[in-house]
Formats: structure tokens, sequence, C-alpha cells
């Protein structure tokens, strides 16, 4: 591969559309007598529906319908779940609530109007009798056994008991020598939060038997699936369109009662439907993240060297299953053990039921969760010990470039830990950052430095280990003009793929990078794929039309061949032409495209057109690491944490665009930092949801980041040709743990071994002050 | 009270017809089809909305278009001029400053306005002004970068 485009910083296909305001997001899209919906939502965390009355809506000015929970009974499916765990207890997810309410905010009744204020208007005069009931939001009290049962047929809160063990436990607890740590961390709820809500247009035509759905979705293809079992529909009839979408973060990879709500109704009435979700709608009734408390135990050798860890999570699911939510606590206990070798490992999860909305993938998805834990547990182990939390970091490493394989049973592709490490050390200069604590400690001034040398695991996945399949689509189409259209099965809402795809087959086919074109997002234009999540779009997608561009160039090399008389395997596709490397036997590729389409004197058993499609199924995940340093300050007065300086070392392979490498890194960091310090989705002991609005969840502005240091070292994966390994959730991986770090080492003089997130100024001031951290 | 009839948006007089208390947002949106202007909490507190009424930023979401009436208002769609991007499209452009882009004709719209009461900002006084426009991206240390080169374009 002669290397002109990969590896640049080349500007984004998608930006000129967006910043001229020119894209279409769902809500930009308008269609003819399309009808709006608004819906009645619960106001009760726990609460028996005694009746809805909705006579008064009905007369409203344009209303057309209203429709119940049991309306819809029998005619619309339930949301479904597709995390599959041994002893799963599943209960039914209705789209409007039937007999009993579990959350605030989950949806009870739909209005359907001809005006989108006509149905918010006529949905506040729905009046719903309720019969409340007690609210269990607290994960202790909701496992215990007097507690009241959220799904009475299930018996009681807990949707399931995974455990995962490894390695010798009887050598670890009989060894006299060994430290013990117990610690609890508590892994607060955080929303996703997209700038652009949820929403979805549906459009069934009745003539036709056909439906066509616009959502803010990252799984257009499952989407598709599901709505059309969900309505009863044959899939070839029911096409998914993600249009422009507004961000994600993993809370648009999801099934929601909405999306089937609107086709329903768009099927009764033959009319385009509408749904845009309120900013409070999103933060009540969008998944949330996170919500885990983790109980600790750290068995370790008075070297630091660490050798059991042992971990009893309770992870929040909320009051039902979306469609990944007990799958993502699965992957703390996967990646518990970060990037070390730590001989043993017991993990128990329990999934939690709580009148509270569902938790689902929130970037990271269950890998925050793990690296906070495991590299909280190196910080402590080495303030017990007396030592530098480099130290103890390395002296838990797995040498460099062996094959690693956990007592959790993970295999880790390549990997060099120690080379990032090195790499944040000189970047933030740590030496010099530690004597200038010491020095600023002596005059009762509180600088802390935090580390975090994470692992994660990505490009999801091989299809045996996904619960929907893993595998992905490209397709590579030369049209008879020589321009060229690449076929994703992602879907990428920001990440920049057009981009990095175009480049990948522009380098492959030796055509200018303006010339090609990539669309994805509609199932009726491209073939089946997955979608965009778990850090898979250029690994996995990216690398099924690498493998599509290949096919293409070994038709066209057969074509060229022909015509210089040369083989096709001395051929080179450079400069618009295909040519042996000395170019002296040279065609011009549109030559050759114009061989393929007219058809004239193909050699035999090569089929007309060039078009091709690659399914590319990964052999293993990915597991990007890095290293990153925090430089924090505390405000002696008020507590308050000042970000001073981030260094962040990534490694996530292969680097296809540097740009596109770096604003993945910065947008993570954002996320990871806002949970460290001051994110979080409070719900009170009666499920009420305390923090409602943007002013309240407290997601971060400009004003409170410092500028980030960003480098990277590549090491490439074997796992995919291209040697990517995914970097959309580095970031907040990394970042949480390294700011956690770094404020309880501004605080060690101060005896304080943790404090819960987020760090917000009343907790350390009162930690300033000598009371409690734990206090709120 | 007398319903709004006309707007002067993006230099041209354009006939609507809403009551005025509507929040100009939704004018802009369902009656124009200006739909480069952006919804993202409809309580003035991302900034997502923003556009210009006499050269200064205001929140469409909270502007009833009763107050917008008579005023020039600028959108994102009318930044351009002649085919030629803002100086400030440009940067953003140029730096990358953006993701999913839906945060971003706000924080072009504020970007213009600030931009121009301030020529020569620092990064703080960036920071500070844009906080009141939230990007989940978190593509903030781009915007910064995108506010400076385009401060650096116009002065120069």
């Amino acid at each position: 591969m002669s290397s002109k485009l990969l590896g640049e910083r080349i500007k984004r296909k998608e930006d000129p559309r967006l910043i001229q305001g020119r894209s279409h997001y769902v809500d930009d899209i308008q269609l003819c007598g399309m009808l709006y919906l608004a819906f009645v939502r619960s106001p009760h965390a726990h609460a028996e529906i005694k009746a809805i009355h909705s006579e008064a809506a009905q007369k409203m000015p344009g209303v057309l319908a209203v429709y119940t929970g049991a309306d819809l009974e029998g005619r619309l499916g339930l949301i479904p779940c597709a995390a599959g765990m041994e002893g799963l207890k599943v209960p039914p997810h209705p789209c409007l609530a039937l007999r009993r309410v579990r959350y605030v905010g989950e949806p009870v009744a739909v209005v359907v109007a001809s005006g989108r204020y006509q149905a918010v208007d006529a949905a506040a005069q729905v009046e719903v009798d309720y019969e409340p009931l007690p609210a269990i939001t607290d994960l202790d009290k909701a496992v215990s056994s007097d507690s009241p049962v959220i799904h009475e047929s299930l018996g009681d809160n807990i949707a399931f008991v995974a455990k995962l063990e490894g390695g010798d436990w009887k050598a670890v607890e009989s060894d006299a020598s060994l430290k013990v740590i117990r610690q609890r961390l508590v892994n607060q709820r955080l929303a996703p939060l997209s700038m652009e809500t949820r929403g979805v247009v549906a459009s069934y035509s009745p003539g036709e038997d056909t439906l066509t759905v616009w959502s803010s979705t990252q799984i257009p293809h499952l989407l598709k699936t599901q709505l059309a079992v969900m309505t009863g529909m044959d899939e070839a009839r029911v096409r998914v369109i993600a249009p422009e979408v507004g961000g994600a973060f993993g809370s648009k990879l999801n099934v929601y009662a909405e999306e089937g709500v609107a086709c329903f109704v768009s099927r009764q009435f033959g009319k385009p439907v509408k749904w845009i979700e309120s900013r409070r709608e999103n933060l009540m009734a969008t998944i949330h993240g996170r919500d885990q408390i983790d109980d600790l135990e750290i068995y370790f050798r008075p070297d630091g060297k660490v050798m059991g860890l042992k971990c009893h999570i309770l992870a929040n699911l909320g009051a039902y299953h979306q469609l990944l939510t007990p799958a993502i606590p699965t992957l703390t206990a996967l990646m518990i053990l970060g990037c070390y070798n730590i001989p043993a490992v017991f993990v128990e999860t329990k999934g939690v039921f709580t009148n509270t909305m569902s938790t689902d993938a929130y970037r990271g998805a269950g890998r925050p969760e793990a690296t906070y834990i495991i590299e909280r547990v190196m910080d402590m182990v080495a303030r017990e010990l007396n030592l530098d939390p480099v130290e103890v970091r390395l002296k838990n490493f797995p040498p460099p470039g062996k094959d690693i394989v956990l007592a959790t049973g993970v295999s880790y592709d390549t990997a060099n830990y120690q080379k990032t490490l090195k790499k944040v050390l000189t970047l933030s200069g740590y030496k010099k950052l530690r004597r200038e604590q010491a020095r600023l400690r002596k005059k009762g001034k509180y600088l802390g430095i935090g580390l975090s040398t994470y692992v994660e695991i990505c490009a999801m996945g091989p299809s045996s280990r996904m619960p929907a399949g893993g595998w992905e689509s490209g397709t590579v189409r030369v049209e008879p003009t020589g321009k060229v259209t690449v076929l994703s099965g992602t879907s990428p809402h920001g990440q920049g793929e057009e981009t990095s795809f175009a480049q990948i087959v522009a380098e492959e086919l030796g055509v200018p990078y303006d010339d090609v074109t990539v669309y994805h997002g509609d199932t009726n234009q491209v073939p089946m794929g997955i979608g965009t999540f778990g850090s898979r779009t250029t690994a996995v997608g990216g690398t099924a039309i690498y493998h599509a561009a290949q096919r293409i160039k070994k038709k066209m090399a057969r074509l060229a061949a022909v015509k210089l008389g040369a083989k096709p395997s001395e051929l080179v596709f450079r400069d618009g032409k295909i040519e042996t490397e000395d170019g002296s036997k040279s065609v011009k590729f549109g030559e050759v495209v114009g061989e393929a389409y007219f058809a004239k004197q193909l050699p035999p058993g090569l089929a007309p057109g060039l078009v091709e499609n690659y399914v590319f199924e990964p052999p293993n995940y990915t597991y990007p690491f890095g290293a990153h340093v925090a430089v924090v300050e505390i405000d002696n007065e008020t507590g308050e944490v000042n970000l001073r300086n981030y260094f962040a070392v990534d490694d996530c392979g292969r680097i296809l665009n540097p740009m596109l490498v770096d604003g993945q890194i910065h947008g993570g960091l954002a996320q990871g930092i806002g949970q460290a310090l001051w994110e979080e989705h409070v719900y009170d002991e009666n499920g009420q949801l305390l923090t409602g609005t943007l002013m309240d969840c407290a997601a971060p502005r400009a004003h409170q980041f410092c500028w980030f240091e960003t480098a990277n070292t590549e090491t490439r994966t074997p796992v995919n040709p291209l040697g990517v390994k995914g970097v959309g959730e580095a970031g907040t991986i990394g970042s949480t743990p390294a700011i956690v770090n770094a404020v309880m080492d501004a605080l060690r003089p101060l005896g304080v071994r943790h404090i819960d997130m987020p760090l917000k100024p009343e907790k350390i001031w009162q930690v300033l002050r000598g009371g409690s951290p734990q206090v709120v | 009270m007398q319903r709004v009839r006309s707007l002067t948006i993006n230099g041209q007089r354009v006939a609507v017809d809403a009551e005025p208390a509507t929040p100009l947002l939704t004018v802009l949106r369902d009656q124009l089809g200006l739909t480069g202007t952006k919804y993202g909490c409809g309580e003035g507190q991302c900034g997502a909305c923003t556009v210009l009424l006499n050269g200064f930023p205001r929140r469409s979401c909270q502007t009833a278009v009763g107050v917008a009436a008579g005023k020039k208002i600028t959108t994102i769609e009318g930044l351009a001029r002649n085919g030629k991007l803002h100086p400030l499209q440009q940067a953003f452009l140029d730096e990358g400053a953006l993701q999913c882009g839906y945060c971003t004709p706000g924080m072009i719209m504020t970007g213009v306005a600030f931009l121009r009461a301030n020529p020569h900002p620092s990064e703080a006084d960036i920071r500070r002004f844009m906080q009141g426009n939230l990007c989940r991206c978190g593509t903030y240390p781009r915007i910064v970068a995108a506010f400076r080169r385009a401060a650096a374009i116009k002065s120069s």
C-alpha cells in the first residue's frame, strides 16, 4: 500500500454541510399530511394504573386519537432485549404501560394530532388515576429479601447473577503475607445527553404496503428487523433510515417505545407520523449509563504485586430491559483486571431492577466501570504501601509483546503498556510534577497527579460472543463514470467515517479522494449491517470495505492484465492508473471501468460490472490501551477542583486520520472527566428524577476544561488487515480514574482514601475541614 | 395581539403568519424551512438554537417571534456570502471543530457575535463566553482553536 491518504490529517467530508446548517436530522424532515405524537408519561416511579380518562383530550382541537397500553395490547409487540444469559429474567416491556408504571417518565398513553403543539396540549389533558406503590431506587434495599418487588411475576428484583472466577484462590487466601484492602466504589448514573434528542418519523404507504422510518438511531438495520417483528409487517416492506444523527454515545443503540408507537400510529392512519423528544423526556426516558456499586477486596504483596481481586457488583438495570441492558455490566467483569497480570479473580455481578429508567450502553458501556475499579485499585495499593503509583503499575504489567491471557480468560491482542506509560511520564514531566507537589505541600497547597493506564475491549466483535451479530458489511461500487460509491452497514453519527472510509478506498484504488462517496444508514440503499457502537465502525466496518476494495482490484487487475499483456499480480493501482510497478505498462483506471461495464471482451468467467460486497467477521475483539496523567489543583477555600493539565497517550492501533482520532479522544475525555468531577443523574428515594434539566445534570462546558495534550503510540492489531483497533470510547474509559486518582493524590495529606464521584466542591470542602467525605 | 406577518431574515423580507408569542425557533423551522437552527432544550440552556438579532446572539427558543419582528435576523443559512463561507465557518472546517454537527450552527452564530465584539480574544475569554453553548461531542479544544484561527484571519 503506497500511503498517501491513510495516516494523513484529511478534512472531513461531512463538515461542509454541517457548518452551513444544511444537513437533515430527523426533525428537519417534513412530509405532507404529517401527524404528530405526544406521550403521556408517568409522574410516579411505581404505581397501579386505575383508570385513564382521555375524553377531554379527544375533544381538543386537531386531536385524532388517544391510545393507551390496553389499545396496543396484542397489536404492537413488546420492546426487545437482545442480551441473553443463563437464568436472565426478562419482564414484559410494552410500548405503553399496562396496569402498572415502574419509572417516572414511562409512557402511559399517546395522543395523535395534526399539529405538534396540539398533541402536546392534549396530552396534558389526559387524566390518569394512579395508586402509588412504594418505590425502590436504592440497590442495597432492592436486593434485600423484604423489598417490594417491581415485577411481581419474577419473584424478586434480581434479574441475573453472573459469576466470573479464575486462578488459585486457595493459594491467595492462605497466604498470610498478603495485605488486604476492602473498599466500596460507587459508579454513579449518568445521562448520555446527545445534543439531538431522539426522534422518529414513520410513514406507512397503504397502497404499496411499505413502511419507511427515519429514526435518530445507531442501528438502522437491527431496528428495521425489530420494527417488522413489533408491527407484524413483512420485513422486506420495512425501510429504516438513520439520517444525520446529532450524537448518541450509545443511547441510540436501542429500540424504543416511541419508535414502535410511531409505526403503529402511521399504519392506523396511513399517514406520516412524527415524534420528537423534548429535552426533559430525553433526560427521563432515554437510557442512562453506569450506575453500579462495586464492593472490592484487594489482596496484594508488600512489594506492590496484586495477587487477587474480588468484586461484588450491584448493577442498577432500571425498571425494564432495553436492548442490551443486562449485557453492559458483564463487560465490567470481563475487563476488571485491566492491563495487569493478577493471578486470581472473582467477580459476582447482580443485575438489579429498580424504579428508574433503564440503564444501557453509554460511551464505554461497562468498561469505564471496570477501568475505574482497577485503576483505583492500583492507586489504593500504592497509597497503602507508600509506593509511587507508577511503580505499582510496572510491577503488575505483563511483559510486553507476549500473548496475554488473563485470569478472567480474556486474551488481549498486541500491547505494550510500558511504552505508553513511559511516553506519558515524559510528556507530562512526571518527576518534575512530583517535585512541585512536594514543594506546594509544604506550603499547605494541594496539587494532585493522577495516573490511569487503561486497556479496553472494542471493535465489537466476534459474532459468537455478541448478542446480535458482530460482523459488518461493506460494498464498493465503481460507477461507469469511474466515480466510486461505498456502502457501509455501519451507521456513523459524528465519528467521521464518511471520511476515513473514503480514505481507505481512494488509497486502495488509486483514485482521487474526492471521487469517493460514502453512504450509510439506509436499509434500502446499503446491504444489511449491524451498526455503529463499541468502537467498531472503522475496525470492523472499515475492514469490510477494505476487503470489498480488494475484490474490485482483483477483478480490475484481471481486466487490465489482458489489455496490458501483464500478469494481474504485477499490477498496482495509483494516480488513476493501473500499471506495472515500473510504469512501463499502464492503462487508465476509467478505461478498465469501461471494459467492465461495456463487457465486450471480458475474460472467461468474469461477470460484467464493478460492484463487490464483503462481510467481515472479526476473529477477535481488539484491545486499545493508553496512559493518562491528570494534574489538578484544589481550592482550599471552596473545595473546587481545577483541572490544570491533562496528558493522554493513546494506542488505538494504526491511525488512519489523526484529526479524527484526536477528536474522538477529546470528546471521550470531556465525558470521562465530566463523570469524575461534575456529572450525575440522580433519583430521590421516591424515584423522582432530581436532575431533569441541562442545568441540573451538569454536562460540562468549554470553560471547565484545560487544553488536552494528546499523543499516540501505534501498535497495530493483527485482528484486521488495517491494523486498526478503535478509538471511540478510549478517552472516556481512561480519563475518569486519572482524575479521581489525581484528586485523591492531592488530598493525601488529609488521610482520605476514597471519595465517590462526582468530586463536587461540597464533598472536597467537607474533607478539607476534617469532615466525612461520604456525606454529600 | 396582532399576528406577525413578516420578518427580515438573512437580508430578505419573508412572509410568515404567527402569533407573536410563538418561539422564533418554531417559525424559522416549521414555517420557513430554515432547519439549520436547532432545538436542543427549549429552555435556553444549551445554545443550539442561537441566531443573531441585529447582530446580537439570542436563543431563538426563548425569543418570541413578536420580539424578532422588525429586527435583522441572521441564521446559519445566511452566513456564507456569494458562496464564500464566513471566516468562522471556514475555521471550523479547517480545525475540524465539530463531530455530530448538531450544536455547530449555534456555536458558530454565538462565535460570530463574540468575535465581532472581541476581535482579539484570549483562550480564557473564548472559554468563558462559550459556556452557554453545550457540545456533548466535547469538541471544545477545536472550537477554541477555530475561534482563534478566525480571529487571526479577521485581524490580518
